[in-house]
């Protein structure tokens, strides 16, 4: 009896242990980037860092480190390659779990799933060979390295996490909703604008939350195709230098401990701030939801 | 449930503690480089030396050195040789960190990079290898066909952004040029601009990607490395046209001496090279004539004779 409890108590202890250990690995990363970052208060005017956007660690007349162009390059590519996706997966999902044919399917889905296991080195050199010459023709632009070609080569490489997701949530919805609504007259169109997709809202929203934090975190795609200009974007056509291509590019130079290593560290702890907040809302979203429809 | 919440908190303990070591250990992890290149010089003093040398650092010259490095490895099958490219600063900076023993530049090393890697014990003996003629570069559809420096300069800084304004069409100057870790872009940052770069300027991750971008581009402007605009046989690559800067170009290689944009391309060294070790063996392969027909193969340009004379001054 004895033994038993023990065996018990150590079998508890161990998934226990694994739940905390992955706690401990966020926590690690968080306080490792935070303690490399931190020490640039003092040595960088913080004002300047977050408002400013001339960013130049080895500049003619000395270094300036101003990290805006960056941020709103993030978000330019961030919020191009959700409009690219969502759309285009939203609607990609409906047909997949509405209106496809069960072989159609099963033909399909796992074709769209491949997509996420292209390296993103590829799509990149894809975006830089083909895309960019292709967008510059059509926009007539000199050249395609902007922030359009980086949302187009990043919204594909979101969409199989939204398609799929948002495909098993609607697929997973109960028979009856769908009966319900067309028994009562509805038409197949309305059944899924009025019942089916406001029923699966909270997956559907998970999923484009997933599929945002990916994008926010995409490196070397962006980092090929983006132009990595400094410079404040004003439209799409701008070629723009997101956080993670930045710091991609720079820390290959950096001296360990000199202020432009903790500078890259800073950035890199705001990059986790904004995909944490990111997740933080959709958690929160999600679990009012799921509050709201109880299927 | 206590006993097992306790055991939990001691490998917290240890991951997190491990992550910082990870952090804090300043060049720690990367000591037996450094460590393995001591030994090799410790103890081989006869003819064939052996070993193995870590070589990271420009982008301009990693394909000569890696020639470099295959011709000599042919005649010293014990010596080991890596090289790597990713940008001068890039290799100073692991030198500095001692992950690495000879480092490739295209630019000199700064006053204080030199200082930082003093201060970690690491020496920086410069030698240098080859010589380079920067070529600036265009679209071949593009009518203007020369620049003075200033020209260059001022477009480079964005004080001039529509071609017209040096002869061309009335088209906006796209322009392309390194990364800041890139000794390219610092070279022509301090020779030619002498001030900062126009923000709007596109950081291409190597010599290639700014190639391949002005072939495509019909308002584009680019510097490379002169390797990367001849071919073997030593004809101009298609697709480009090499401006003249002040009337020369950086294809009459004849003409180095007045060339604007001409530099002697560097390899920094951890340690003084001593006759019988492998780095010293590999120096003397690469300054010596065949090393220094490599040099000429590969799209570059020999040593000057000062150049010479300035690396023999150093090895006494």
């Amino acid at each position: 009896m004895l033994l038993r409890d023990n065996k018990e108590k150590i079998i508890k202890g161990f998934f226990t242990s694994t739940g905390i250990f992955v706690l401990v690995i966020l926590l690690g990363i968080f306080v490792f980037l935070l303690i490399n970052g931190i020490r640039i208060i003092g040595n960088i005017n913080l004002i300047d860092f977050f408002f400013s956007s001339n960013w130049n660690p080895a500049g003619y007349y000395g270094a300036s480190w101003g990290i805006l162009s960056m941020i709103v390059g993030t978000i330019f590519v961030t919020a191009g390659a959700l409009i690219f996706a969502i759309p285009l997966g939203l609607a990609c999902s409906v047909y997949l779990a509405e209106i496809a044919k069960p072989k159609a399917r099963e033909t399909i889905k796992p074709i769209i799933e491949m997509i996420a296991g292209i390296p993103s080195v590829v799509l990149g050199l894809i975006g830089m060979l083909f895309l960019s010459p292709l967008i510059a023709h059509i926009f007539g632009l000199s050249n395609g390295l902007n922030a359009l070609t980086a949302s187009i080569i990043v919204g594909i490489m979101v969409l199989p996490t939204i398609i799929s997701i948002s495909e098993d949530v609607l697929t997973s919805l109960p028979k009856e909703f769908r009966e319900a609504s067309l028994a009562l007259g509805a038409t197949k169109w309305q059944t899924i604008r009025m019942v089916l997709i406001p029923a699966a809202a909270s997956g559907i929203f998970a999923s484009l939350m997933l599929g945002l934090g990916r994008a926010i975190g995409e490196t070397m795609a962006v980092l090929m195709v983006a132009g990595n200009s400094i410079a404040m974007p004003h439209s799409f056509f701008d070629s723009v230098r997101p956080i993670t291509a930045n710091i991609a590019i720079e820390i290959k130079e950096v001296v360990r401990g000199s202020l432009h290593y903790e500078a890259l560290f800073a950035i890199g702890t705001i990059l986790f701030f904004m995909t944490f907040i990111v997740n933080f809302i959709s958690d929160w979203i999600i679990q009012k939801q799921v509050r709201k429809y109880k299927w | 449930m206590k006993t097992s919440l306790v055991v939990l908190i001691i490998v917290g303990i240890f991951v997190i503690g491990g992550i910082f070591l990870l952090g804090s250990g300043n060049g720690g992890p990367t000591g037996n480089v450094v460590a393995d290149g001591k030994d090799v010089s410790g103890k081989t003093s006869t003819a064939k030396p052996s070993g193995s040398i870590e070589i990271k650092g420009s982008d301009t010259i990693v394909e000569l050195v890696s020639n470099l490095a295959e011709a000599y490895e042919k005649t010293n099958p014990n010596v080991r040789l890596s090289v790597t490219g990713g940008g001068s600063g890039t290799g100073i900076a692991s030198l500095i960190n001692g992950e690495i023993d000879i480092a490739d530049a295209s630019r000199p090393i700064k006053d204080e990079e030199k200082k930082e890697a003093a201060d970690k014990g690491i020496g920086s003996y410069e030698f240098s290898i080859a010589r380079d003629m920067l070529s600036v570069i265009v679209h071949d559809g593009n009518p203007v066909k020369a620049l003075t420096t200033e020209q260059v300069a001022k477009i480079y800084k964005g004080e001039i952004t529509n071609w017209k304004d040096v002869g061309g069409k009335d088209e906006k100057i796209t322009l392309y040029g390194r990364q800041s870790t890139s000794g390219t872009y610092v070279f022509f940052m301090e020779h030619i601009l002498k001030g900062d770069y126009s923000k709007e300027m596109k950081n291409m991750e190597g010599n290639q990607a700014i190639l391949d971008a002005v072939r495509q581009d019909e308002s584009g402007i680019g510097y490379v490395g002169i390797g990367y605009i001849v071919d073997d046989s030593g004809n101009k690559v298609d697709g480009i046209e090499v401006l003249k800067v002040n009337g020369i170009s950086a294809l009459e290689f004849d003409k180095i001496n007045q060339y604007a944009v001409s530099r002697p391309l560097y390899q920094y060294f951890a340690e003084l090279p001593k006759e019988g070790t492998a780095e010293y063996d590999f120096l003397m392969f690469e300054l010596g004539e065949d090393g220094q027909n490599i040099v000429e193969k590969t799209g570059f340009v020999k040593l000057t004779n000062i150049d010479r004379g300035r690396n023999i001054a150093l090895l006494r």
